[in-house]
């Protein structure tokens, strides 16, 4: 009984292979170590996302708020406090943490057009903030002058970004394994149970706002994670990172992967940045048209079959 | 300070005649379409070209407006829209930013990424001044058109929605598709036409709203913020709702834009979200609808 109870929460032979593969890219690819950097952070970010809109079931298009938050946090604490990058990573997650928990209660009620505005309302005012506070934050210009420290103080970010590909990776790989155990925790599904069904949630006894602020924080924090990493391994902080197209895009990935569950932020990110690339390197001005167009299509013909290519021809029910 | 107000007012209104066909499809129709700005740019662009390449006068643009986005609406509705209603709130909002990069992207590559202005004719350009001091009143002829303009359109709708026979239909249709339908209402027809209607005074808002918005290919993501606070804010069951959630964001907008410049557009958006938490469905809610 216990055992086919944890039978899903038990690691899969393909999943050991796929993070064999994506521990060996920074090693095999170092010419590309930037590339596979920005990959990881944006798996970072979609995972984030995946963990309230493909487990809890909340529609936000405003996570870019602690993304951003994160990456200012990041940036800030490395120029006035001090260099060091993982101190630097846990504060600015634990800003966004706290951003996270004071506005969970704005996502506990209404309607899902409610939590689309708030959620997007809440990273419009940071970026307003960002943007007039800009002795603090260099405004428009970006904050610029962020130094980072060495790694663990042996490794120093190189140009290369080799370091730093391996830096994001570790934390992307961390992170995944803190998931794993808690959406397969009995908190996990409970998560589950409230995308589905939040009234019978609350009748069989369990707090569904308690449980809701829990993991809009946990996401929060993640996704802080993910801006800092980008501040660290860039060193720069720009707008760029409260931005309303940054929420879009991760949304944008973790659907291409599939939302609900984990590896679909992976995939994702993995699709959208090779995607993105290819299309720039064919238009780069108008790369925005085609992500459009596929994003329409896909929408159109279900977003559920675009991994499970077996379906492409069924007729539907 | 008057003058303030009614330029508040103006923009206020602008807002409202720009987000009702965004309540009417989502408050009505229970359809989350973040392309809906991109019917106004549409509508600010047809005005332009006509203009500058057919030289049309500006009043006679207005309704080609209307008519042109009306029909790109209706067309765009048949095609795409019809297959997206049943689907999940997610699945609508990824469809309609898809819709809105393709416009973006697409105007830009068509017409250009910088700003086009609207040239108005010579008796839009004068400026009328009451009263003084601080009670000055200054009013813009052009504002003044713009706010009859509305007013007339909101009237026309109200009536048109609670006296009419195709309003009793389509608030039929809403209210219990399966039903209507089995009465021998044309459920697909009305929801089409509703959504080429919305789809126009989109259009027509964009090309009320060139001179004073300003037009370029951003257009929908910039003001797409600002419908949607509209509807939000307004609540969607009503005309009266976004109406008077226009009039106060406008107002808030233009009060805070002159008095602190600083702070921006933080204000509506630190006062949408006050809202909201206050009455999470919007100001304005009909008691016992689903």
């Amino acid at each position: 009984m216990r055992a086919s109870l944890l039978a899903d929460s038990r690691w899969r032979p393909w999943e050991v292979v796929a993070w064999v593969v994506l521990w060996a890219l920074p090693v095999a690819l170092p010419s590309h170590a930037a590339l596979i950097n920005e990959i990881a952070i944006l798996a970072l970010f979609a995972l984030s996302l995946d963990l309230i809109l493909g487990y809890a079931g909340i529609v936000s298009l405003g996570h870019a708020a602690f993304f951003g938050l994160g990456a200012y946090g990041a940036g800030l604490f490395a120029k006035h406090v001090m260099p060091d990058p993982l101190v630097g990573l846990a504060v600015a997650m634990a800003a966004s943490a706290v951003l996270g928990l004071v506005t969970s209660p704005m996502i506990v009620r209404g309607s899902d057009l409610t939590r689309l505005m708030v959620t997007m309302g809440v990273a419009l005012v940071l970026y307003e903030l960002a943007n007039k506070f800009d002795t603090l934050t260099g405004g428009a210009d970006g904050l610029q002058g962020v130094v980072m420290g060495s790694l663990l103080g042996v490794f120093e970010f190189d140009l290369g970004a080799r370091v730093a590909s391996v830096y994001s990776m570790a934390v992307l790989f961390v992170a995944f394994i803190v998931l794993r155990r808690v959406v397969h925790s009995p908190f996990g599904s409970s998560l589950q149970a409230l995308r589905d069904n939040r009234l019978r949630l609350s009748a069989i006894g369990l707090s569904v706002n308690g449980r809701l602020a829990a993991v809009y924080t946990l996401s929060a924090a993640l996704a802080g994670a993910a801006g800092a990493l980008l501040t660290q391994t860039t060193g720069f902080a720009s707008l760029d990172a409260f931005d309303f197209h940054r929420s879009a895009d991760v949304m944008l990935a973790l659907v291409i992967g599939g939302a609900g569950w984990l590896w679909g932020g992976l995939a994702g990110a993995l699709a959208f940045k090779v995607l993105h690339d290819l299309i720039a390197s064919l238009t780069v001005q108008y790369w925005t048209f085609w992500i459009g167009f596929f994003l329409v299509v896909l929408m159109l013909v279900g977003r559920e079959k675009l991994l499970r290519p077996w379906t492409w021809w069924k007729r539907q029910p | 300070m008057l003058t303030l107000l009614f330029d508040g007012i103006a923009y206020g209104m602008l807002l409202f005649v720009l987000s009702l066909g965004l309540a009417v499809t989502m408050g009505l129709m229970n359809f989350i379409n973040l392309a809906h700005g991109a019917f106004a740019m549409a509508g600010g662009y047809i005005v332009v070209l006509l203009m500058q390449k057919a030289g049309w006068p500006f009043l006679a643009c207005l309704p080609a407006a209307f008519v042109l986005t009306a029909l790109l609406g209706a067309l765009l509705e048949r095609l795409l829209y019809r297959h997206m209603y049943g689907k999940p709130h997610l699945d609508q909002v990824l469809f309609s930013i898809g819709l809105v990069f393709m416009a973006v992207a697409a105007v830009d590559w068509g017409i250009g990424s910088e700003q086009k202005y609207v040239q108005l004719p010579e008796y839009f350009r004068q400026r009328f001044e009451f009263g003084s001091g601080a009670l000055t009143l200054g009013m813009g002829s052009y504002r003044l058109f713009v706010v009859i303009v509305c007013v007339l359109l909101a009237l026309v709708l109200q009536a048109l929605l609670a006296r009419t026979r195709f309003g009793a239909r389509l608030r039929a249709a809403v209210d219990d598709p399966r039903v209507a339908a089995g009465l021998g209402i044309p459920v697909d027809r009305v929801f089409m036409l509703t959504f080429a209607v919305g789809s126009g005074l989109a259009g027509l808002g964009g090309a009320l709203g060139a001179d004073l918005l300003g037009l370029e290919p951003n257009f929908p993501l910039k003001y797409m913020v600002y419908f949607l606070i509209v509807c939000a804010v307004g609540g969607t069951s009503s005309i009266t709702g976004p109406l008077v959630a226009a009039l106060v964001l406008g107002i808030a907008d233009v009060f805070g834009k002159y008095y602190v410049p600083k702070l921006g557009s933080f204000i509506v958006y630190s006062l949408m979200i006050a809202i909201l938490l206050w009455r999470p469905q919007g100001l304005f809610v009909r008691q016992g609808s689903r």
